[in-house]
């Protein structure tokens, strides 16, 4: 895996952004990669817009995904799709909420870990880091329906794919 | 070795807990804050001061008494803690003081993007900056040995990336048994009269010529090597950018940005074709290293504004002045829907106030749909800027004039402003109206000396705001729930505004995202309480 992997999350404020770019660069370190994150909080529970960076491969410098170089945008709000996309490369695959219906899942609150499943379908990493990642992240109670989300993603990109 | 994924501001409070810093103490400012928190949370002893200049004399004196101390604050912080920066720099410490301030290019959460690497210029004292999170770490333990050897205040850069960004930390902790505190009287070092502070100014001169000597040495910066084409000086996260800009690049990365190791950097230079300083803000390194004869080129001067980021900075070694790309451009932060300030923004709109501001998550009061806010500077100049209109302005308007303060602001700086309102007080009276949400919300819900809790939401000494109005001697001071009962307080401050007297309302009702917890804190205090009065019954 020579290649640094870009990818962008995306939301409002209290969609779980942050927790899930988390969850993914602590799925990337546990697989023994470099990775870095990057994001802007402060404002972010006012509201407004939400996005971080992380970028895994052998070595990462910067912390922040280049304009027009993430491999993967995931977005968690509809309203976000159009605002980020300029971000995405050409050919760089985007992941929208509508990925996974709300009906697939126990709790909506879990959107963030259901398209992380998603993105994990397109990732050369192993599904035990991130299922070790989701479980170290949230509160126990939190575990069973979050593991059930992150599985439900993951259908939903290999069937979309397919 | 254990990895470890932190943010800048975590693996500062890692080091610092390993390093035995005694103390750490700050004002909470974003993209700082959440180093004394990690630093509380490891098991060190963290506290909120009211404020950054209180902050540093309280690590002053730790530092005096020969403890490792930590001092941490958002840029424009150190402005607040300048005074007693610039003649400690003089003074020196008998331990280590490492004044963390976080800079925000870009002002992502702030009011300026100041550069604070001109404050180590201006007050004579080296600084370290680190790019990333491992730097950070490692930096922090260079900083308190810097520190500790020349008895120096040192300071320590971070910026909002390097501050929130997390990378792989390893935790390698090297050895250093931290001195146990202990007081020496030192007269002529310390009491900075003037007899004593000539001498001490030259001991600081000289000083910064011996940790010179040991950057030109090879100290705090490293080399990446690449080619002879293209060299690039670079410090903090523009380093990062740089390397994967010109990956065929030689870099001089730089970790200690002042005094800056000159000679390093002019061999450096001599060995590529061009060499181009990259830097986030002012051009600092730039001016530095062409005002010793360097050869170097700046940036452009369009990026002196914002952050750099690797699109950015090719864009800097091809010369591109061409307008860049709009940003990314998403849904701006607002005043959350159930915010207690909502109707306090809808009577101040309907009375056609003229509102000098403050600085906290209340600002948000400019926006759609109230504007109704026409000033914000800095902390606490709400108070003397309504006051200053209140002196000039027509009766008419003179009479519509209005402070608008939030609780950890008006404790950070309001309490002057009060004074200066009853020694010179305008004649058409004034009206401050203090915004109480029971905590520092914009920066996240850290406590304050308000509040009544300390940084890890223990019991403690109390400040009452009306109860600090009312012994300055203004006349009229109610505290209210605007929320709760609108009309009235909008009728209130409609009689206060034309009253011709000194008013403070309090409207006070907690923040809503820091309510629950509030009660939590609150019931595990009155639990506390019921157990110390147990006992006490039981030892009688």
């Amino acid at each position: 895996m020579g290649k640094v992997v870009n990818v962008v999350l995306a939301g409002l404020g209290g969609q779980g952004v942050i927790k899930a770019s988390d969850i993914l660069a602590d799925a990337a370190l546990r697989a023994g990669l470099d990775v870095k994150k990057a994001e802007i909080h402060g404002m972010s529970q006012r509201g407004g817009s939400v996005s971080s960076d992380v970028r895994f491969g052998d070595e990462v410098l910067s912390p922040m995904v280049p304009r027009g170089e993430a491999d993967f945008l995931v977005v968690l709000s509809p309203s976000e799709v159009a605002v980020t996309r300029s971000l995405l490369r050409d050919g760089g695959r985007l992941i929208p909420p509508d990925l996974v219906p709300e009906a697939a899942l126990q709790n909506k609150r879990s959107l963030n870990v259901a398209l992380l499943g998603a993105l994990s379908h397109y990732l050369d990493l192993p599904e035990s880091a991130f299922l070790e990642a989701v479980r170290a992240a949230l509160p126990e109670r939190l575990h069973a329906v979050n593991e059930h989300a992150f599985a439900q993603g993951k259908a939903c990109a290999a069937r979309s794919h397919a | 070795m254990e990895r470890k994924l932190l943010s800048g501001d975590e693996a500062v409070a890692l080091a610092a807990r390993e390093a035995g810093v005694v103390l750490g103490t700050g004002y909470p400012g974003t993209p700082s804050t959440e180093i004394l928190e990690a630093f509380a949370a490891l098991g060190g002893r963290a506290q909120w001061a009211p404020n950054e200049k209180v902050a540093l004399e309280v690590g002053l004196g730790a530092a005096y008494g020969r403890a490792r101390t930590l001092v941490t604050m958002k840029h424009v912080g150190l402005n607040v803690a300048a005074d007693p920066l610039f003649t400690a720099a003089y003074t020196g410490v008998s331990g280590a003081l490492v004044v963390v301030s976080a800079d925000d290019p870009g002002m992502a959460s702030s009011q300026n993007e100041q550069d604070n690497r001109r404050y180590a210029v201006a007050a004579g004292l080296p600084m370290l900056e680190p790019a990333d999170a491992q730097e950070a770490y490692d930096l922090f333990f260079e900083a308190v040995a810097l520190s500790e050897r020349f008895k120096l205040p040192v300071l320590f850069r971070m910026t909002t990336r390097v501050c929130h960004s997390k990378s792989v930390v390893r935790a390698e902790r090297p050895e250093s048994a931290p001195p146990a505190p202990h007081f020496e009287r030192d007269v002529q070092g310390r009491v900075m009269i003037p007899a004593f502070a000539r001498p001490a100014h030259r001991r600081l001169r000289q000083k910064l010529d011996e940790i010179r000597a040991a950057a030109e040495d090879g100290a705090y910066s490293f080399t990446r090597p690449g080619g002879t084409e293209l060299g690039i000086i670079a410090s903090g996260v523009s380093f990062l950018h740089a390397a994967e800009a010109a990956p065929g690049a030689s870099i001089l990365k730089l970790g200690l940005v002042h005094p800056l190791p000159l000679e390093r950097a002019r061999a450096f230079a001599a060995g590529v074709k061009r060499c181009v300083v990259i830097e986030e803000g002012d051009p600092v390194v730039a001016e530095a290293l062409r005002a010793a004869g360097v050869r170097v080129e700046s940036k452009p001067e369009m990026y002196r504004f914002g952050e750099l980021d690797v699109a950015r900075v090719r864009r800097i070694l091809e010369g591109d002045r061409s307008p860049e790309p709009p940003p990314v451009k998403g849904k701006p932060p607002e005043l959350c829907p159930a915010c207690p300030y909502h109707p306090v923004y809808a009577a101040i709109r309907r009375l056609g106030c003229i509102v000098a501001g403050d600085i906290g998550c209340y600002t948000l009061g400019v926006l759609d749909p109230y504007q109704a806010m026409d000033t914000c500077v800095a902390m606490g100049a709400s108070i003397g800027v309504g006051l200053g209109l209140r002196h000039v302005l027509p009766p008419e308007q003179a009479q519509k004039v209005i402070s608008v303060i939030g609780d950890s602001t008006f404790v950070h700086s309001g309490v002057s402003g009060l004074i200066e309102a009853v020694y010179n007080p305008p004649p058409s009276g004034h009206v401050v109206l203090v915004l109480d949400n029971g905590t520092t919300a914009m920066t996240g819900q850290q406590e304050h000396p308000g509040t009544g809790r300390t940084l890890e939401h223990a019991p403690t000494g109390k400040m009452s705001i009306e109860g600090v109005a009312r012994a300055l001697g203004f006349s009229s001071v109610t505290v209210l729930d605007a929320f709760d009962d609108p009309a009235a307080f909008e009728k209130l401050l409609a009689e206060r505004l034309g009253a011709r007297e000194l008013s403070l309302i309090v409207a006070r009702r907690p923040c809503v995202l820091a309510a629950a917890d509030i009660r939590k804190w609150e019931k595990q205090a009155a639990e506390r309480r019921t157990a110390d009065v147990c006992r006490a019954g039981v030892e009688e």
